[in-house]
């Protein structure tokens, strides 16, 4: 009996496929996740991963023709949303799904707290809690508030909560739940991977398998038993972890061979500098150094949770930093007291990543969101010349090619290729001594991305200095002079000239991931 | 040929846009002046009077003012709950210290505006610096303030306000009309200018719309903040002044009557003039519009009750009306 339950996967997926308009997002994958083991699911941004979770969860169809078993119990497809839960599965994801204003045991016992019964017994819930600390030998306080436990103790709570779901089903089902924590850990630090990974052992040891998603290539090794790494959509192989090599995971999410670069590019010293950062020392960034020259496109990239995309707002005083200083145009600036007015006023930029609540606001026009910043420009005896700044507007928009060229529209009625543009020339028109861009070419349609980096090439070849920070790798390689590879927080790698290209800058992403490579 | 026709279509359908918008702007008064009309049909003689629109117009200034004050905030993004309290405590100032303390009409209004000032830095604190909801806040000391205005006047009215006042804002006439109509359009002509044709009216209206986005443009999201708090206070205490010269008399509990209508027109005036906007003149016209309504319903011997009903009405239809024109607006970008 208990033999014949070892056998039967714990997950088996059987041409699973998933089409979005004409794109195939999954090109029908096949995998199984043995009972009782911990199993990796790897992939670049776009390999398809998150598309398969989604599936599993119900919240994706996939396309017909594939099935999925959980335990031997075929899942009906298309699931319906929160079906999940029937059938001994249970998903932490990296947002942890916790409200950080209730307790601990609000959090925990949400399930049954929601059900619909007349009284919630209090204390027999937060005996069932301390159950399952016990089990678990994890204690919290359950009356602290979630929001003040560290992000390492939410994680846990979140594990254990969902390991808890498992056990409520598996009395139907005898005894064996699937738990799929989806990128938990990219944003804790080490010692708290270190203490997830023990719960996750924990899990594992009372008889439940769990599928772990992560981009971090040592995390997978340490913990899983076998990994399965998808590519564009496809499997592109299931690994032994203990058999496996880091260049052969490698290999596997880039799919081709490993070349290590026997020396280190030099980057291109004919060039002025133009801006320099010193000493930004923060809880999960640290670059000492970090020099800007004339007319370079600095690229900065790395894995989820390596803080490369936090330098910009630094730099910008859009987030408050408490150390670090700035050097543009002979002038030091202490990035403590660094302000966005201070940075707009010496010709710094910034192009925010959300565009809808940070960059421009969708129900003003074109031309209001155009010329915010330039207004001073355009007084005239009887205040704003109305007339002038039509004008202006009408003429911005033909030269960066909006379409529609009508700037009495709201800019919430572009596309999102058009919005940036509009965006971008905001910024541009001053010609700014410094340009940073935080993912821009999020939400542009491949038509247009061309066109905003034609515009992002001009502003370099007049002069002005560009850091680009992007999770595209094929973007930085089309746009990029040199490229910076984050780790943890650190910049670990650096590419220029001939070295950059997609492959290159996504294997060196993946092959960084270790602490102590500097 | 093509690019003709389609360049054709093009200037046709702009054509129809731009009629669709003037329709948009203008709808509301042409529903006033039809208002107008259906009561002079069946009020004839006595509604379409030049005496009943010229006390309209006097009547009614306080709360245009009061409408006025709101929008400032209203553009940056905060309510001023507190506008009809402070326009209760400047004319009860003017009160007390004129005719009850004899002390000269200039200063007595000098303090009443002061007044003003202190609460919209008082609210702006609390808004601003300690991040409170402005709702809360100005429910706070629309309460405190109410309070202090009793503990000054016994709850009891303040007659005998210098007569210089009242010349200044009700005997006074142009037209026919008193003046305290005219200070109403010298109002809202300042706030249309400083909004349309000056930087910082632009620079409000981005904080309104996207504090976030504001504030990465570089603008002291902060400070301009605190000031269309202070703006709206200062305004509320213009109000005062002008009601207490109206009145000849300071009376500690109408101001909070005003209140509701002047949201209600701050409101419904965003769906006139500049569809979608809070603006000065789409606010004006409300309260008028608003006020004619009400007036001809008075002479038709409606109860009393129906005016609440009315105000609250319009509110709650006037803040629906442009929540749909902004909701259209305010689709994502990309």
């Amino acid at each position: 009996m208990m033999d014949e339950k070892a056998k039967v996967p714990a997950l088996k997926v059987s041409a699973i496929a998933k089409t979005f308009g004409g794109s195939k997002a999954l090109k029908g994958i096949d995998f199984s996740v043995l009972p009782g083991e911990v199993h990796g699911l790897l992939g670049q941004n776009g390999s398809g991963k998150s598309t398969f979770v989604k599936v599993l969860a119900g919240y994706h169809p996939p396309d017909p023709g594939g099935s999925i078993s959980v335990f031997g119990r075929p899942l009906p497809l298309p699931m319906k949303a929160g079906a999940f839960r029937d059938f001994q599965m249970a998903f932490v994801h990296q947002h942890l799904g916790l409200i950080p204003s209730l307790t601990v045991l609000e959090n925990m016992r949400v399930a049954s707290v929601v059900a619909r019964k007349a009284r919630i017994d209090w204390r027999a819930e937060s005996r069932a809690a301390q159950a399952t600390f016990d089990r678990f030998g994890i204690h919290f306080d359950v009356k602290a508030m979630t929001g003040t436990l560290s992000q390492t103790d939410q994680a846990l709570l979140a594990i254990m909560r969902a390991a808890e779901d498992l056990r409520r089903e598996d009395s139907r089902t005898g005894g064996q739940g699937l738990l799929i924590l989806d990128e938990p850990t990219p944003f804790l630090p080490k010692e708290g991977v270190d203490r997830l990974f023990d719960l996750v052992r924990q899990v594992v040891a009372h008889g439940d398998s769990v599928i772990f998603i992560s981009h971090d290539i040592d995390e997978v090794r340490e913990i899983t038993d076998r990994a399965t790494i998808l590519r564009d959509g496809a499997v592109s192989g299931t690994l032994v972890t203990k058999d496996a090599s880091h260049d052969n995971f490698v290999e596997g999410i880039i799919g081709r061979r490993v070349q290590r670069s026997v020396t280190k590019a030099q980057p291109d010293r004919t060039r002025k500098i133009k801006v320099s950062v010193r000493g930004i020392e923060e809880p999960g960034l640290s670059v000492p150094a970090l020099d800007v020259a004339e007319g370079e496109i600095l690229g900065m990239t790395g894995l989820l949770g390596s803080g490369y995309e936090k330098v910009p707002y630094l730099m910008f005083g859009a987030t408050p930093t408490t150390t670090g200083s700035l050097t543009m145009s002979g002038q030091t600036y202490d990035l403590r007291s660094m302000q966005p007015k201070i940075a707009v006023a010496q010709k710094m930029a910034l192009l925010p990543s959300d565009r809808p609540k940070a960059s421009g606001v969708a129900s003003l026009s074109i031309r209001e969101n155009m010329l915010l910043l330039d207004l001073e420009r355009f007084i005239g005896k009887f205040g704003l010349n109305r007339r002038a700044m039509r004008q202006r507007a009408t003429e911005i928009a033909e030269e960066y090619e909006v379409r529609p060229n009508d700037p009495s529209l709201d800019l919430g009625q572009l596309s999102g290729g058009n919005a940036q543009k509009v965006l971008l020339a905001k910024w541009l028109i001053r010609e700014p001594e410094l340009l940073m861009l935080d993912e821009p070419t999020q939400g542009v349609d491949v038509g247009t991305r061309q066109q905003v980096y034609g515009v992002i090439r001009d502003a370099a070849d007049r002069g002005s200095a560009v850091i680009c920070a992007s999770s595209d790798s094929e973007q930085l390689a089309d746009l990029c002079t040199r490229v910076l590879i984050f780790a943890r927080g650190r910049i670990v790698d650096e590419l220029t000239g001939d070295q950059i290209s997609k492959d290159n800058i996504a294997e060196a992403c993946y092959a960084n991931t270790t602490l102590d490579v500097a | 040929m093509q690019t003709q026709l389609s360049m054709s279509r093009d200037a046709a359908g702009r054509k129809a846009v731009n009629i669709k918008s003037l329709i948009e702007r203008f709808a509301l008064i042409v529903v006033w002046l039809l208002i107008i009309g259906i009561f002079g049909l069946v009020l004839p003689g006595i509604f379409l009077s030049w005496t009943n629109f010229s006390v309209l117009f006097a009547t009614q200034a306080p709360g245009a003012v009061l409408a006025l004050a709101l929008v400032i905030p209203l553009t940056a993004g905060d309510y001023d709950l507190s506008v009809g309290a402070m326009l209760t405590l400047s004319a009860v100032t003017v009160g007390v210290l004129n005719a009850v303390h004899g002390v000269p009409i200039v200063f007595a209004v000098m303090v009443a505006l002061c007044f003003g000032i202190i609460l919209g830095l008082i609210n702006a604190f609390f808004i601003v610096y300690v991040r409170i909801h402005s709702l809360v806040v100005t429910m706070g000391t629309t309460s405190i303030v109410t309070g202090l205005v009793q503990w000054m006047t016994n709850s009891s009215t303040i007659g005998g306000i210098s007569r210089d006042l009242i010349d200044l804002v009700a005997r006074g006439r142009l037209f026919g009309i008193s003046y305290a109509f005219y200070y109403v359009i010298v109002i809202a002509f300042v706030i249309w200018l400083v909004f349309e044709f000056t930087p910082m009216g632009r620079r409000i209206l981005f904080v309104g719309r996207g504090r976030e986005v504001a504030r990465l443009s570089g603008i002291d999201v902060g400070r301009v903040r605190v000031g269309c708090l202070v703006a709206s206070a200062f305004l509320s205490a213009i109000a005062g002044v002008i009601y207490a010269g109206l009145l000849g008399a300071a009376d500690p509990f109408s101001g909070l009557n005003f209140l509701l209508p002047a949201f209600a027109a701050a409101f419904l005036g965003a769906t006139a003039i500049q569809p979608g906007r809070f603006n000065p003149w789409g606010a004006v016209v409300s309260v008028y519009f608003l006020a004619t309504g009400i007036t001809g319903l008075t002479m038709l011997g409606i109860p009393l009750w129906v005016t609440s009903a009315f105000n609250g009405g319009a509110l709650i239809l006037a803040v629906t009306v442009s929540q749909f024109a902004r909701g259209r607006a305010e689709s994502e970008i990309g």
